[in-house]
């Protein structure tokens, strides 16, 4: 059996906190009331989501009344680019992003290309950084819509945010942010940021699936999104999940009320990680920035082997991570991100994503090294492009 | 998502490494696609008595490397040109669909080193230059856009 369980992939999710179920539980059954009726269960959880709106606004810096609650990450990305391109048609038809976005921006931009739009991709620099001069220059008499990350999913890159938004403003341009990975990892501002429409998701930052918001800069036009009941102002109708709401809105309290005492700790396991494996493994890469990245973000390039079994490998030793390899994307292309920031495609099938979260331990990272040198040894060894000759001279065959 | 039997010849896969005399050496795909198998047999009289691999890829890959050696030794090469990345697969108690290329890469590493064998010992290949042309990934990737 397995002597230890490591969870090291809170860039894909993060388990809910006690506190965050606590205060969820009785919405299930016990104030089930549906937010719209005015009899008292129904007023009860109105206010409970009212509060939890409250919370949302505070994190980000905004006004209650420009948080809109969305059924997750993705729903908001998609809500906020379509929402903008389509009520700003008359003013035109193109879109900038960045070519390291996740699909959820990325694949709804593409759709938009078929619906007439035009978009245009910007390129990232071997880091994952995009320039704001790249986005001054993109900007046409047309644009209707900026959409850049906050921070990127695979490779942890912390985008200049402030920058862009300033630019933004400038041109009267709506810029949105997918702050899917951002929110509770980093201090996020709205206004001070020039930022006019964000998205985030409630199980990133340890509450529960199902739920997500769009923050919309009050003044900001976008179509509505679901067309039904008046829920939240008529903008995206269906009954509100209120138990989900009341999780993100707990989760989000928390996650920015400790925000710097958990960064201090994820910062010191990822800088150890990266440290001790760029130290004990040959031929292994840093992917993004060492600086500008997410607190608990980690991602390496080991070269000579692919991802995927590297994955396998450490399941087997209890270990959960991700990687960017074409068999882990369920496609037969490595990861988007890691070929932008110019990485061969067979590095890049080498990649490992390791993300910490708030319960994982030095002890976690003393186990990762003491596991992960074999097993990068041991496909080594099995690799015909890997062969090590007598001593510890290592050469490549091609 | 995997088999046992495929985790099996994964985390323990049969003759990983090489033969140094090998009469029959052959590599198929390609870094780019993020696979590689080399193949090295050893023959005598016509019959595979070891064979060994290395193989750069996913889960399946080295599975079905692993699988497809322990299938052809004991045969005679003839027999063995006769393995279908199907059989190999099935050997494993199946594969998830999109790992099912990477029993072809099995299939054609089997052929390919067989191919040198025959080229070796003076013997025509001209009936098997198709079957061991190597699998290029733009094919792959074309074939699943056709899907």
């Amino acid at each position: 059996m397995r002597e230890r369980f490591v969870y090291l992939d809170h860039a894909s999710t993060t388990p809910v906190r006690p506190e965050v179920l606590e205060a969820m539980l009785p919405y299930f059954t016990q104030k089930y009331g549906n937010a719209s009726s005015l009899y008292s269960i129904g007023r009860e959880s109105k206010k409970a989501m009212e509060e939890a709106r409250i919370k949302v606004a505070a994190a980000l810096g905004a006004q209650p009344g420009e948080i809109y609650f969305t059924g997750s990450g993705t729903e908001a990305d998609n809500w906020a680019i379509k929402g903008a391109a389509y009520a700003n048609r008359k003013k035109g038809k193109h879109i900038i992003t960045s070519a390291i976005e996740h699909h959820a921006v990325l694949h709804t931009c593409q759709y938009l290309e078929r619906e007439g739009f035009e978009v245009t991709y910007l390129p990232v620099n071997e880091k994952g950084l995009v320039s704001p001069d790249d986005v001054r220059a993109a900007i046409r008499d047309d644009t209707v819509l900026i959409s850049i990350m906050f921070a990127n999913n695979e490779i942890g890159t912390i985008q200049p945010i402030a920058e862009i938004g300033k630019i933004a403003g400038e041109k009267g341009v709506y810029f949105h942010t997918d702050a899917v990975q951002a929110v509770g990892n980093v201090e996020i501002n709205v206004s001070g940021m020039g930022i006019d429409l964000l998205s985030l998701s409630g199980h990133k930052f340890y509450g529960p699936k199902g739920v997500g918001a769009l923050y919309v800069r009050k003044g900001v036009k976008i179509t509505s999104f679901m067309h039904g009941g008046g829920q939240e102002r008529g903008r995206r109708a269906s009954t509100e999940n209120i138990p989900a709401i009341v999780g993100l809105g707990k989760a989000i309290e928390l996650a920015t009320l400790d925000m710097e005492e958990r960064n201090q700790k994820l910062i010191a396991l990822r800088d150890r990680t990266i440290n001790e494996v760029l130290k004990r493994i040959p031929h292994v890469r840093l992917n993004g920035d060492r600086q500008r990245r997410l607190p608990g973000n980690v991602n390496f390039s080991f070269e000579y082997i692919e991802g995927e079994s590297l994955l396998l490998m450490l399941d087997m030793k209890g270990i959960a991570a991700s990687s960017g390899s074409a068999c882990t994307s369920g496609s037969l292309d490595p990861s988007h991100v890691l070929l932008a920031i110019g990485l061969p495609h067979e590095v890049a099938h080498g990649s490992l994503r390791l993300t910490f979260g708030e319960e994982n331990t030095q002890e976690d990272v003393d186990y990762l090294l003491e596991v992960l040198p074999g097993i990068v040894e041991r496909l080594r060894a099995m690799s015909p492009l890997y062969e090590e000759k007598e001593g510890s001279q290592c050469t490549v065959k091609k | 998502m995997y088999s046992e039997k495929v985790m099996d010849h994964f985390m323990n896969p049969r003759n990983v490494g090489e033969i140094p005399d090998a009469q029959g050496v052959g590599q198929v795909g390609n870094p780019k696609c993020g696979d590689i198998m080399k193949m090295y047999l050893k023959i005598e009289n016509g019959v595979i008595v070891d064979a060994k691999f290395k193989t750069f890829g996913c889960g399946a890959a080295v599975a079905t490397s692993s699988m497809a050696t322990e299938m052809i030794k004991g045969k005679t090469v003839e027999e063995a040109l006769k393995i279908t990345n199907k059989a190999v697969a099935e050997a494993l108690g199946g594969l998830p669909p999109i790992k099912m290329h990477c029993s072809n890469l099995a299939e054609e590493a089997i052929k390919a080193a067989i191919s040198d064998y025959f080229r070796k010992q003076g013997i025509p290949t001209d009936h098997l230059e198709d079957l061991a042309c190597g699998r290029r990934c733009d094919d792959i990737h074309k074939a699943r856009e056709d899907d």
